[in-house]
């Protein structure tokens, strides 16, 4: 349990998370915990959200929590459960935000949405833009995805999860239009596009439709918050390098002679590259991104290649 | 004639100066995902350009003659990506059925496409690029199934000299923190450079 609480703390630190190589740098010196301590995130995970979940495996768990607790003093677990029970939004919404931004970062860990991540990356503002607005959808949808969970028939999970994410792209399109009309004419083609983008159907498809709406949306939030910041990681160096600026203000040395290759298309491919090259050097796995072979392929399930270990091995 | 060479250059528009992969970050995940063969390369690119001016030729008329006219055009993206879809799924069915042979060199490729953002991306685009608002629905008609036959072609030639550059790779010495993904975008922006040379070659 004190363990358990310690893990806690330190994921509740993801809750500030801003940028990303601040972060990268935190999983360095916690290593050794960050393999042995991903089982006793997940067990955080269901303990906590035990109150408001009907799944089979909630009872399961609670036995051997039971089993776990009874050689400790009774006092003691009460007072336990009670700064745990304090603790365990803000520590679940830290797990969460440590998995979504760092372990399992969809750009740079899981390459997911490559698209508009090397698109819209132009200026930072436009990448905030773009975070935002497929987070939204990603919250959204994972939500109604996991309500549905149960009523969609399997064999037809994919387009009805294509449905879902086309209505919010569709609502988010509008509200867009009406209240940025600015940061839709940057964004253009590629607002659209977040139908297509295998983050939001990867995660209907991985989490939404195994897991409660709460947890879903909290998946939804920590995705699309791990979306964001590589978006904007990326969208400031390119912003900085290639137009001299940073949100639109002039910079002062830069401005004068801005490296016009990062603004264009094959500085975008050029960073995200390094990027990924950084993230992979600092969490020390020099080969490829956590791939489990077609696991986070919306198209899996109909795909004839996830057999033969998918079209990327 | 006016019209031969309107064709003619949206075509090679699509493949040289707005090349949907190099230029306009279109269809990303193929081309880093299929490029490692040349042979797998071509039959994706073969299946998009297929799906691409199919899928062109049945959402162009529907967005002008049941979109546009009853006013829905804010359903544009749910109505595309279902006719996508249900398109891609068909055609697999058909192909199946009648075209065995067909169906085995272009099938495994095809159930990838339908979550493909370059054959949604061009049907959104070649409604507001050849739309209602300058062209009369033939003309716009044959030049929204030109450019996505230009636009397919542009991803065929991106792939195939993508293949190329990374046949070329695997025999390279890569340092350790920049070997898989990080050196093919790298390599990626190299190609992308050349492409830049064409810009400014046609003219709209």
């Amino acid at each position: 349990m004190a363990k358990k609480t310690i893990s806690m703390r330190k994921n509740s630190q993801g809750d500030s998370a801003a940028v990303l190589e601040e972060e990268l740098q935190k999983v360095e010196p916690t290593e050794e915990y960050s393999v042995s301590d991903d089982a006793s995130d997940n067990l955080d995970f269901f303990e906590n959200d035990s109150s408001f979940e009907d799944d089979e495996f909630s009872e399961n768990v609670d036995e051997t929590e039971k089993s776990d607790v009874s050689a400790d003093d009774k006092s003691q677990k009460e007072a336990e459960k009670k700064s745990a029970a304090k603790e365990s939004v803000a520590g679940q919404l830290g797990a969460a935000m440590k998995r979504g931004v760092i372990i399992e970062n969809p750009v740079l860990r899981l390459v997911l949405g490559t698209c508009p991540t090397l698109a819209t990356t132009t200026a930072a503002s436009n990448a905030i833009g773009m975070g935002i607005a497929a987070t939204l959808v990603l919250i959204c949808s994972n939500t109604v995805i996991s309500l549905l969970r149960h009523v969609i028939p399997d064999k037809v999970r994919i387009p009805a999860y294509i449905t879902v994410i086309a209505s919010f792209v569709s609502i988010v399109q509008m509200l867009v239009k009406a209240f940025a009309p600015a940061l839709d004419e940057s964004l253009g083609i590629y607002l659209p596009l977040i139908v297509v983008n295998c983050i939001i159907l990867g995660r209907a498809e991985m989490y939404a439709s195994k897991h409660a709406p709460a947890l879903s949306a909290l998946d939804g939030l920590a995705m699309g918050v791990g979306f964001t910041t590589a978006l904007l990681c990326m969208g400031t160096i390119r912003e900085v390098l290639g137009a001299g600026s940073l949100f639109g203000a002039k910079l002062p040395i830069l401005s004068g002679q801005p490296i016009l290759f990062f603004s264009l298309a094959p500085g975008g491919f050029f960073v995200f590259g390094l990027l990924i090259a950084a993230a992979n050097k600092l969490s020390k796995k020099n080969n490829l991104p956590v791939r489990n072979g077609c696991g986070d392929c919306p198209a899996a399930a109909t795909c004839s290649l996830s057999g033969k270990g998918g079209c990327r091995s | 004639m006016n019209t031969l060479r309107m064709v003619v250059t949206i075509i090679l528009a699509g493949i040289l100066t707005n090349n949907y992969v190099l230029s306009k970050f279109l269809g990303i995940c193929p081309f880093l995902g299929v490029s490692k063969k040349l042979n797998t390369a071509m039959g994706m690119s073969a299946a998009v350009i297929f799906v691409m001016v199919l899928s062109t030729a049945v959402t162009y008329p529907i967005q002008r003659f049941v979109l546009e006219t009853l006013g829905l055009e804010y359903l544009q993206t749910i109505v595309f990506i279902l006719i996508i879809a249900a398109l891609v799924q068909l055609v697999e069915i058909v192909l199946k059925k009648y075209i065995p042979a067909l169906h085995a060199s272009l099938g495994v490729y095809l159930p990838l496409i339908t979550t493909n953002c370059a054959v949604l991306g061009c049907a959104i685009l070649v409604t507001e690029d050849f739309g209602s608002a300058s062209y009369g629905f033939g003309e716009g008609y044959l030049y929204a199934l030109s450019c996505a036959f230009g636009s397919g072609v542009g991803f065929l030639v991106a792939m195939a000299i993508f293949a190329g550059v990374r046949r070329r790779m695997e025999f390279c010495d890569i340092p350790e923190t920049l070997k898989g993904l990080p050196i093919t975008l790298i390599a990626a922006a190299l190609v992308a450079m050349s492409f830049l040379g064409f810009s400014g070659v046609v003219h709209m």
